[in-house]
């Protein structure tokens, strides 16, 4: 095969089917203006060894792939898939790595081969195609803007302003309506959700005075005498009854509250507003902060002991506790809130902590209503 | 067309082979035969940089297949439910119904850790390959006029596909998705005015509520994949309609294109293609463990693990947000917080910036050509420089989304990393700017001195003066003067003696990597010899 000349006219129907079937497709390219202008078999004398071991190379990549295939077919019915406790055989590991092996081998052998197919055994070309890409002729922009105004007068649209200021009117309903009915389903107002925890005295579920009971992640009261100097503790409002937004005082995102207890000889410097929050209120050795970081959200729950700082693991924000939660590096801008504790007598005789009143300010990440 | 009238004339014959019979049935109804063959004989020209495009539509349809696979074992409730499936660890807790379904998926259901490996896998090579793309597209000018819109479809493409990401990575319902979720609450909520108003709208109330995964869910196997399959229907069609550039080398010029048919060649080494991407998936879902959420357990507002890592394609959202300082705006009894100038103004600005650069760099260069051909990046320095200084802050942000693993990987206090990071936000990409200029215009140099003066050849040659030369060899014609009268053409010069063929005079340069196409006449003579050969077997061997 040889480069090919263009022809100048096109073919009859009775030409082309005079023609080889090369040549009735290089005047199929032509006719699409695509000029095939270098065309050659990769190998022109047939049955060469290079050609035999070139379709051999590519007849083993097919086969190898459709191998693998049966494999993987074999291995997703055959071999354990089911979790075992660490102690009884663990084979059932080796079965998503098995499938992932099997299932790459078939479909890189078969994307191997095809390319393979295409550089070593079919015929190499260089093509050229005309772009076409020029801007339309100055003729079909006159026709077509012609086209344009002569149809938008025949609308009469630019004269008629009431058919016109009425249409961008229903226009501008029919726009709107979807968008009313759906962000009107589900808009929520806020609300002063953003500024209570259940941490806010109930008198309805904690006669007479409506102090919340602190308690842990299982419901277990606290109690100061669980905490060793230095040591913290994640609680919660122990609110059992579900909410309107149908979460309790384990699962409200505003609930997780911190109880730390001071070493002995550490004293907070208490923030304005906030003295006497701690416990006991003159000379306080456990305080509460809320958990929630004042930054982003997350639990700012890593205690460093030694330089009473509290970390949140999320973008690094740094509380010194001895001064009220006080962000000392980071991004957060506002201190932990602080909630006021108290303790009551339990039925058993031990003390128990108490939420004196809610958090005095929003807890959690800053939003544009927020004082 | 002059031959319509002959070509009616003729009376057409009917086809004998069904598979003639059956082109015949469908022509006459759709009348294919001409349109049909302009696409098999579209041209498309050929270089590894153009692949990356590529990888993108392969890892979308790869997470088509899976995702699919996953929505039939997945329950994007949130509704309360006890674990009692297979992995005994988890065994009754308490957890949403999503996150419960995840558990069966990777431990009851048959091969469904795999699928769900594959599909995370892609979903990140998904966005790193469209990335890449946008690199290759900035890099070599081909966003220029007639392409401003697909470099903005394109924009649109990848944030689109970090949010579809997001969403994703959010339905299990486990600690680490969570605790984005969270976060994500936490940026809504910094928008001013709007910001409260927005979240409890999209969370239904405070955060979590209980709609948020049945509402991303079908954000994520539904609205975005159908706006992100339109758009790239649309960015693909762009493609065909314009045709792909190409970058310059003799015989090619900005009117055609040059390259090998779709039917068959191209179309078997992208079909090839598509199945070595999907491979490479398939090793790492099977090989490489990601999002292990049984280990990170059900969401919990009150735990989090240190170590939180999003995925890539966020983490430059977190970085930025860990290097922002601590400002925050208080206006009459308002607040804007500090959270949302890293992670709502910055990408805005950063996606702003980038959909308008066609069009800055037009303006700036009065550039109102059109360009088909495209430019090696040395050519054109202050695009490059720009290019390579918005890869260092992006790379800067990307690494500070990480900076706790990297003090705790060397050592390094938490707080230099941060400080460092800040530093290096705003000194580093003008250093490389300049560096990169300069690197531009030295590589330039070479190419213009080696047009003048040839390839070095490593010989040395002592003249009869004694005096000692190194004898270059011209690219081509010289003048009276020995220099080389080629001039620059925006294509590659050959630096070695190699690159000329003198290693290896079988074979001349195409590829990148390595040669890949011998000339012709010479493979021809070698076939000759073989096939003669393999008639006389007993001759002894010619070649080798």
């Amino acid at each position: 095969m040889s480069t090919t000349h263009p022809t100048t006219d096109a073919p009859s129907a009775d030409d082309l089917r005079e023609m080889t079937p090369e040549e009735a497709m290089l005047a199929g390219a032509e006719a699409d203006d695509v000029h095939i202008v270098h065309r050659r078999d990769r190998f022109p004398i047939r049955g060469t060894r290079a050609e035999k071991r070139a379709e051999r190379a590519v007849a083993a990549s097919f086969t190898v792939s459709a191998l693998a295939g049966i494999g993987f077919i074999v291995a997703f019915i055959a071999m354990p898939y089911q979790w075992h406790l660490p102690g009884t055989p663990q084979d059932f590991r080796f079965y998503t790595p098995a499938l992932g092996g099997l299932l790459a081998i078939m479909l890189m052998f078969m994307g191997v081969g095809l390319v393979l197919w295409a550089k070593w055994l079919m015929p190499e070309e260089e093509v050229i195609q005309h772009r076409h890409d020029e801007p339309s002729t100055e003729e079909d922009r006159l026709m077509t803007q012609a086209t344009l105004a002569v149809g938008l007068e025949d609308t009469g649209l630019p004269r008629r302003s009431m058919i016109l200021r009425s249409l961008g009117l229903a226009g501008g309903a029919l726009a709107t309506v979807p968008l009313v009915a759906l962000v009107g389903a589900m808009i929520k107002k806020p609300g002063k959700q953003l500024e209570q925890t259940l941490f806010a005295p109930n008198p309805a579920l904690f006669p007479p005075h409506g102090y919340v009971p602190i308690v842990y992640s299982d419901w277990r009261r606290v109690s100061p005498d669980d905490m060793l100097p230095g040591g913290i503790a994640t609680v919660f409002p122990g609110v059992r009854e579900t909410g309107p937004d149908g979460t309790n005082g384990l699962t409200s995102a505003s609930s997780p509250t911190l109880i730390i207890r001071l070493k002995p000889g550490q004293t907070i410097k208490a923030r304005k507003g906030q003295a006497g929050f701690g416990w006991p209120s003159d000379a306080p050795e456990f305080v509460a902060f809320s958990k929630i970081c004042t930054h982003a959200g997350c639990p700012a729950s890593l205690y460093e002991q030694q330089s009473t700082r509290l970390l949140c693991p999320c973008h690094q924000s740094q509380f010194e506790v001895l001064e009220d939660a006080k962000p000392v590096f980071g991004p957060a801008t506002r201190s932990l809130p602080k909630l006021p504790l108290d303790v009551e007598i339990g039925s058993d005789g031990r003390q128990y902590f108490i939420a004196k009143a809610d958090f005095n300010e929003p807890i959690g990440p800053g939003y544009w209503e927020r004082p | 067309m002059t031959d319509t009238a002959t070509r009616r004339s003729s009376t057409p014959q009917t086809p004998q082979t069904p598979q003639g019979k059956l082109a015949k049935w469908a022509d006459d109804r759709l009348n294919l035969a001409g349109p049909m063959r302009k696409q098999l004989n579209k041209v498309f020209p050929d270089h590894w940089s153009f692949m990356m495009g590529e990888i993108a539509l392969y890892s979308f349809i790869i997470l088509l297949l899976t995702g699919t696979y996953l929505t039939f074992f997945f329950d994007p409730s949130m509704a309360e439910t006890v674990y009692h499936g297979r992995y005994v660890p988890l065994q009754g807790v308490s957890m949403s119904r999503a996150y419960a379904s995840t558990l069966n998926i990777t431990f009851d259901v048959r091969g469904g850790l795999i699928v769900r490996q594959i599909h995370h896998w892609s979903a990140l090579l998904f966005l790193a390959a469209m990335l890449l793309h946008m690199f290759r597209v900035f890099f070599t000018g081909a966003f220029r006029k007639p392409r401003e819109l697909n470099w903005m479809i394109g924009l649109g493409l990848i944030g689109l596909g970090i949010i579809e990401g997001f969403a994703g990575y959010s339905l299990p319902d486990d600690l680490l998705s969570g605790t984005g979720l969270r976060i994500a609450d936490a940026i809504m909520l910094s928008i001013p005015v709007i910001g409260t108003w927005t979240s409890f709208l999209i969370f239904g109330g405070p955060f979590p509520g209980d709609v948020i995964i049945g509402r991303f869910y079908i954000a994520h196997v539904l609205l975005i994949p159908a706006i992100l399959a339109a758009l790239i229907g649309a960015h693909l069609a762009l493609l065909v309609r314009q045709k792909h550039t190409e970058f310059p080398a003799p015989g090619r010029n900005e009117h055609t294109v040059t390259g090998e048919r779709i039917f068959p060649t191209y179309a078997a080494k992208a079909g090839g293609f598509f199945f070595i991407v999907f491979a490479v998936t398939a090793a790492l879902g099977g090989l490489a463990q990601i999002n292990p959420v049984w280990l990170f357990g059900p969401y919990n507002p009150a735990q989090v693990s240190s170590g939180s890592q999003p995925d890539w394609y966020m983490m430059f959202l977190d970085g930025s947000t860990r290097l922002f300082p601590s400002w925050e705006i208080r206006l009459w009894g308002y607040t804007i917080p500090p959270l949302f100038w890293p992670t709502v103004v910055l990408p805005g600005i950063l996606f702003t910036l980038a959909g308008a650069y066609p069009f800055i760099e037009a303006r700036m260069t009065n550039d109102t050509k059109a360009h088909n051909l495209l430019q090696r990046p040395r050519d054109v320095p202050v695009r490059t420089g720009l290019g390579a200084m918005a890869i260092t802050f992006y790379l800067v942000l990307f690494l500070s989304g990480g900076n706790d693993l990297i003090a705790k990987a060397f050592n390094i206090s938490l707080n230099a990393m941060t400080w460092g990071g800040r530093i290096l936000l705003i000194t580093l990409p003008p250093l490389v700017y300049l560096t990169t200029y300069r690197v531009c215009l030295g590589l330039q140099r070479h190419d213009r001195e080696v047009l003048e003066h040839g390839v070095e050849t490593g010989i040395i040659m002592t003249l009869q003066t004694g005096e000692f030369i190194e004898v270059h060899q011209p690219l081509g014609p010289v003048d009276e003067h020995g220099h080389g009268t080629l001039s620059y053409a925006g294509t590659p010069v050959p630096k070695r003696m190699s690159q000329l063929g003198a290693s290896s005079p079988l074979r001349h340069i195409r590829g990148f990597f390595y040669p890949v196409a011998e000339k012709p006449e010479i493979q021809a003579a070698i076939d000759e010899i073989e096939a003669a050969e393999a008639e006389q077997p007993d001759t002894h061997q010619l070649t080798d």
